[in-house]
């Protein structure tokens, strides 16, 4: 790693997010977007909530898919969790986990159909290896000394369940909470690949231009994130599952053909030419290659190019809304009027899905990568300004009694305090950012997700299969350069937990490991 | 049962105590003595790890106890007995515990003077009695040796006389460490004295003169 700095990192990045800009496709497609987002202010402005039974079964069955989802995940999640530090079992987790809920959606939809068992799958499967490396963490950094005086030849599990466990519970359930809401999340999203969430209810009102419909999904799926902590309690969460898997199987099925699983395994995910040929012929094997030859440079190496153009610029994108979002939510810099605005203006922006964004975004501006920049960009650069926003507050309680106010207070005090941790967490996204630019492609951006669906459009499942592991390894590559970019410039540790105030403990495993 | 011939034993990377000779018999009661620091930890370690290779009817109280102050009382006196069964009856006891279980474990806090506290958390307790919670455990365990660090630092010198007194009745062999010497006199048959990273002596009690406590604990 060339020794860059903290300034000099940050310079390289901007240089290189500035140098794609020529290449990048960055121009508006749409005639006129400001009439267009004209007509949608004027509808967001009128919710139309005229088909609120509809919405309230679509939020119902959002809150299910959730549910279940996350239930399902955690269960798995908990379980290969003291299993992680086996490296198959770790490496099962990275290679589930790097795939976003929407591609293994779409991957399931030709295995189980437009079910509830594809919905809830597409995201405990994610989720479950999250889940494993969360707990896993949690279970490594809790107090190891009871363990220890365990007696010699107790068994692993009764040590694991009474001297490990209990001392890493409450973070697994907070977590579990913090998870929830991103599972609300994903599950609105699976909508809009046909799933009966709030993303379906969503999509098609935005195809009729019906906005004012629109601004009435978007405001119960605020309510619902809003609310999460208000009416999810502990004590209820049996019956919350128990009702959800009820409702999930009122939900009726379209018939999917017999041994759709045996065929999709032993036939749709196999290269082509293997399938079609005899293994033993040489011929079978450089048909293959072919295939392989023409699959990657035809397909994932442009996919792959735009995927990485996107993630830079949306990257560095997002370290700006960061720095110019963090201090909006420091009451001393910007007043008390300023720091509401603020606060509200981050909280949609980071608890509106990415792709929810880049989906509107896209409405807007017409199909180039500029909407998935913006709307990567937007989320992303929130979510880093809200972390780095608490640790200012917590910052800002220790500083002396006649510290300046306002811009000063910016630029002296807060800012090269946490400049730190901004790069640190910046650094985090940057893996997320991946795999969030891979999966706008569903919308039609040239991203790896945009061959992906149109391998599955063709019902060429085994070039999807191929696209996703390029998918897979280039966030895995990402993760792997960033960790020794934060070794390099000594931020691995910057935003130790134990440094934050105790509840964004959380909120820091959102940064790091969530999405 | 336990022998260290000219080896040197070590903290993570560093070693503590260079060149130790050290030998434990059945039926003897060594306490080790030594200012803090001086490597009385580290040799009790190696001490318990070696014994555990070949000898799992050994009970540890360590250093900070090592207690899990989510879980109750009882639980953490049954986990002294967690090999004893297997992982599904331990689980179900953790999450109902069986009434004998109870009852065997209440034998144990007696002991250490602790009848009624079952059913607290660990985590609400004062210091002398998370102790003797962990002294339960090692009483609950029992078996043929105890290995014990600092066991009764927490509590007042009369308590701390009756609980190694307790000690000395459940354990055949045990391996302390004390920083009360008077209270290590009367109830060691050897006495260890630990300085500079070496074994400063290692005699029977009677013949551990004032003179030598005295030299091991000067600056």
């Amino acid at each position: 790693m060339p020794r860059l700095g903290r300034i000099g990192t940050a310079a390289a990045f901007v240089a290189l997010a500035v140098a794609l800009l020529p290449i990048a496709d960055l121009r508006m497609a749409s005639h006129d977007p400001w009439a267009e987002l004209g007509r949608m202010g004027a509808g967001l402005l009128s919710p139309d909530f005229s088909s609120l039974g509809a919405l309230s079964y679509a939020a119902a069955l959002t809150v299910a898919f959730a549910i279940c989802g996350v239930a399902l995940g955690a269960t798995a999640g908990f379980l290969l969790a003291p299993l992680y530090r086996f490296a198959p079992v770790r490496l099962l987790c990275i290679a589930i986990r790097s795939i976003h809920e929407l591609f293994w959606a779409i991957l399931l939809l030709q295995v189980t159909g437009l079910s509830a068992t594809t919905g809830i799958l597409a995201i405990a499967i994610p989720y479950a290896g999250i889940f494993a490396k969360v707990f896993s963490e949690y279970l490594d950094e809790a107090d190891s000394r009871p363990a220890a005086a365990m007696p010699p030849r107790a068994d692993f599990v009764s040590v694991h369940f009474f001297a490990r466990l209990p001392l890493a519970a409450r973070e697994f359930q907070v977590y579990l909470l913090y998870r929830l809401e991103c599972g609300l999340r994903s599950s609105a999203v699976l909508g809009f690949v046909g799933l009966p969430t709030l993303g379906f209810q969503l999509d098609t009102f935005f195809k009729q231009g019906m906005y004012g419909a629109v601004a009435a999904v978007l405001i119960i799926y605020y309510v619902l994130i809003a609310t999460m902590r208000l009416w999810m309690h502990w004590p209820l969460a049996p019956v919350y599952l128990i009702g959800s898997i009820g409702f999930m199987a009122t939900l009726t099925t379209p018939p999917m053909a017999q041994g759709a699983l045996i065929r999709f395994l032993t036939s749709d995910i196999v290269p082509a030419p293997l399938r079609n040929g005899d293994l033993a012929d040489g011929e079978t094997w450089s048909r293959f290659f072919d295939w392989l030859h023409n699959l990657l440079v035809n397909q994932a190496l442009p996919g792959l190019t735009a995927t990485m153009i996107v993630t830079q610029i949306a990257l560095v994108l997002a370290g700006f809304v960061a720095l110019i979002g963090f201090p909006l939510l420091v009451r001393p810099v910007i007043g008390r009027f300023g720091s509401i605005i603020g606060h509200i203006g981050l909280v949609v922006g980071r608890s509106t899905p990415e792709y929810m964004l880049a989906y509107i975004a896209l409405q807007v501006f017409g199909p180039s990568i500029l909407p998935a920049v913006i709307a990567l960009g937007l989320h992303n650069g929130a979510i880093i300004a809200h972390l780095l926003g608490r640790q200012s507050a917590h910052v800002h309680e220790s500083l002396r009694q006649d510290a300046p106010r306002g811009i000063v207070l910016y630029a002296y005090e807060l800012l090269p305090r946490i400049y730190g941790s901004f790069l640190a967490l910046c650094l985090y996204r940057w893996e997320i950012i991946v795999r969030e630019s891979a999966i706008v492609g569903l919308l039609g951006i040239a991203t790896l997700g945009f061959y992906v669906d149109r391998a599955i459009q063709e019902i060429r499942i085994d070039r999807a299969v191929i696209l996703l592991l390029v998918t897979m390894l280039a966030t895995v590559a990402i993760d792997y350069i960033s960790r020794k970019f934060r070794a390099a410039i000594g931020i691995e540790k910057l935003v130790a937990k134990k440094d934050q105030v105790p509840t964004s403990a959380t909120n820091l495993h959102a940064a790091i490991s969530g999405r | 049962m336990l022998r260290f011939e000219g080896e040197a034993l070590a903290y993570g990377s560093t070693t503590v105590l260079a060149d130790v000779d050290f030998a434990l018999h059945p039926g003897e009661r060594v306490v080790l003595l030594g200012r803090s620091g001086a490597g009385k930890s580290t040799l009790l370690n190696a001490a318990y790890r070696r014994l555990a290779e070949t000898l799992p009817e050994i009970a540890l109280v360590p250093q900070e106890h090592g207690l899990v102050p989510q879980l109750s009382v009882f639980h953490n006196v049954y986990m002294g007995r967690l090999d004893a069964r297997g992982a599904i009856y331990n689980l179900a006891n953790l999450a109902w515990p069986f009434p004998s279980q109870r009852r065997s474990v209440a034998v144990a806090l007696e002991t250490v003077g602790l009848t009624g506290f079952d059913r607290k958390p660990v985590e609400s307790l004062s210091g002398g009695q998370k102790q003797r919670t962990a002294l339960a455990r090692a009483i609950h365990r029992g078996g043929r040796i105890l290995v014990g660090d600092e066991p009764v630092s927490a509590v007042d010198e009369r308590q701390a006389a009756l609980l190694v007194d307790e000690l000395e009745r459940c354990f055949e062999t045990v391996l302390l460490a004390l920083h009360d010497v008077e209270l290590a006199r009367r109830f060691a048959t050897r006495l260890v004295g630990i300085r500079g990273g070496r074994i400063h002596f290692d005699r029977p009690t009677a013949e551990v003169s004032n003179g030598d406590i005295h030299d091991l604990y000067r600056a």
